[in-house]
């Protein structure tokens, strides 16, 4: 793909992350992060195409590093935004709400 | 060996990595609200699922057993511990993951310097090596300082901002001769000099500004990852870079805003003198302190109560003991909400995730802006752990350092109760004159310790 392909992909992409982060509500900020960092692991892809491109040892050992990095990146990034997002509960689910203090 | 070979065309790649961009704006999309948050990351995670088969599918690529052992070990490094860190320990763990995205984007980069003969192609590549560099040693930094490995106060020294210059200067000369040379050592050279640069960036920032370089090291990595599809011609990586860009920037500002401080002021501040340090100076002049059976007798013939927890609230590990009492005052039909500021915790929302580990319902947790109005109506404000968020002199001191916050007005509230464990001012090392006023009655101890009492004395009204 050419150059001012990539630029226009890449403007339009600013447009799309600013509409869609400037909406996240505020309470997940923290999850929000997660997520992105999380996204960014998609370097792994990068990682895999250099990795799998390597002939020599000292490139692929370079290389094989930053499979591990960015797979550390990706998977715990995801994992741990969905343990996150698990805890927020709304008030509907019964049991936890009310029933642990009683009234005088 | 080679596995895999070109199964599928040019046209099925582009069109599959569209899909796993797709998912991953729809996985930030679902953060709009906490009802479809976790259906949207699963998605994202099956986007880069989607994308990790494609890249195998669709190049001829050696060294497969060799990737695939590397993709386990990362996977088995990571995954114990996003799945038992204990929540107050996000900040520490979302630093980690940043860093070793931005490291692997940097080593991307060196690696397909040999390959790049276009001119932009190299600048392209020493940003990213720069970027990459500065993000992987500045979250290494954070890391240490939110982990408590190293003082978390601003670290200075006489020559920093002359060394920092001649970084600077010296990360333009390197890259600027990468870009017309393409010699590896000297790219080698830009990763030395951005891991320096990063050092030096974060060591200056105090404890307290730390959620602010958390967003901004996320941005940079954004930036990186972004930086480096530009390289490798993969579009994917340049939408989801870009994403990440976006929103890591939105929050840094976001975050500034709400400490009242400029992004610039704290990053550099501590060059100028001006830390965040907390000052612990001890105030003399006479406040109500009370009991917890007092604190009780308020809080359990009130009517509507909010509670504004801050970071001495998860320091102590009380959030479960302040869901509990709001549970125990709400079935005794006091109207219960949390009023969070943006800033309480160690990264942006951080007290949010808090206390939905502790089981209060998303419902209960109020932004800044929507609960404001409501502290005139409210009969008392418990105000658990938290100082500078509630602190006046953000609107009425203007050569205060916290002038210009947005503060949570619990000074509307009928009653004030303060939990506090001293007279010790936050922070920002400012009194609070709230704590002086005639409706305001503090209780001293450790806020879990306090919170408990408060309960128990509740529960026996």
């Amino acid at each position: 793909m050419g150059g001012v392909e990539l630029l226009t992909i890449t403007v339009l992409a600013v447009f799309v992350g600013f509409e869609v982060v400037s909406k996240v509500s505020s309470i997940l900020h923290t999850p929000l992060m997660s997520g992105a960092n999380a996204i960014h692991g998609i370097i792994l892809v990068g990682a895999i195409t250099v990795a799998g491109q390597a002939t020599d040892g000292w490139v692929l050992a370079v290389a094989l590093l930053a499979v591990v990095l960015a797979t550390a990146n990706l998977v715990g990034g995801f994992v741990v935004t969905d343990r996150m997002l698990e805890m927020f509960r709304g008030r509907a689910t019964p049991g936890q709400g009310g029933a642990k203090g009683e009234a005088k | 060996m080679t596995l895999s070979s070109e199964i599928l065309d040019p046209t099925w790649t582009a069109f599959l990595y569209l899909v796993a961009a797709v998912c991953f704006i729809l996985a930030l999309k679902g953060l709009s609200s906490p009802k479809h948050a976790r259906r949207g990351n699963l998605l994202g995670a099956l986007g880069a699922f989607v994308a990790l088969v494609t890249v195998f599918l669709s190049s001829r690529l050696e060294n497969i057993p060799w990737i695939l052992a590397a993709m386990v070990l990362g996977a088995a490094l990571a995954a114990p511990v996003a799945r038992r860190v204990r929540m107050t320990q996000m900040p520490q763990l979302v630093a980690v993951f940043n860093g070793v995205g931005g490291g692997a984007a940097a080593l991307v980069a060196l690696l397909e310097l040999p390959h790049a003969e276009d001119g932009w192609l190299r600048v392209a590549i020493v940003f990213t090596l720069l970027v990459g560099a500065i993000s992987f040693a500045g979250s290494g930094v954070t890391f240490a300082k939110l982990q408590e490995l190293m003082t978390t106060r601003p670290v200075v020294f006489a020559g920093l901002p002359v060394l920092m210059g001649a970084v600077l200067v010296g990360a333009v000369g390197a890259a600027a001769a990468v870009v017309v040379t393409g010699s590896t050592g000297l790219a080698v050279a830009v990763l030395a000099v951005g891991l320096i640069a990063g050092l030096l960036l974060v060591l200056p920032v105090g404890g307290a500004d730390v959620p602010i370089v958390i967003s901004l090291l996320n941005a940079f990595t954004g930036l990186a990852v972004a930086a480096s599809g530009l390289v490798l011609g993969n579009v994917l990586l340049v939408v989801a870079g870009t994403l990440v860009g976006a929103s890591g920037t939105i929050l840094t500002r976001l975050m500034a805003a709400a400490m009242g401080r400029s992004v610039a002021g704290v990053m550099f501040g501590a060059f100028r003198g001006g830390s965040t340090a907390g000052s612990t100076a001890v105030s003399e002049r006479p406040v109500r302190s009370s009991s917890p059976e007092d604190v009780a007798v308020l809080l359990g013939y009130a009517q509507r109560v909010i509670i504004v927890p801050g970071y001495g609230l998860a320091v102590a590990q009380g959030q479960h003991a302040a869901a509990e009492l709001a549970q125990t005052l709400e079935s005794r039909g006091v109207d219960v909400e949390f009023a969070i500021h943006p800033v309480a915790g160690r990264m942006p929302g951080h007290m949010n995730v808090l206390l939905a580990e502790a089981n209060v319902p998303y419902e209960s947790l109020m932004e800044m802006s929507e609960v404001n109005g409501d502290f005139k109506q409210a009969d008392v404000a418990l105000v658990v752990g938290a100082n500078d968020v509630v602190n006046p002199a953000a609107k009425t001191t203007p050569g205060s350092p916290i002038y210009g916050m947005p503060i949570l007005e619990a000074g509307d509230a009928r009653q004030v109760v303060f939990l506090k464990r001293s007279m010790r001012p936050g922070f920002a090392g400012i009194e609070n004159e709230l704590l002086y006023q005639p409706q305001t009655t503090l209780l001293f101890g450790d806020a879990k310790e306090s919170l408990t009492r408060v309960l128990s004395a509740v529960k026996s009204l």
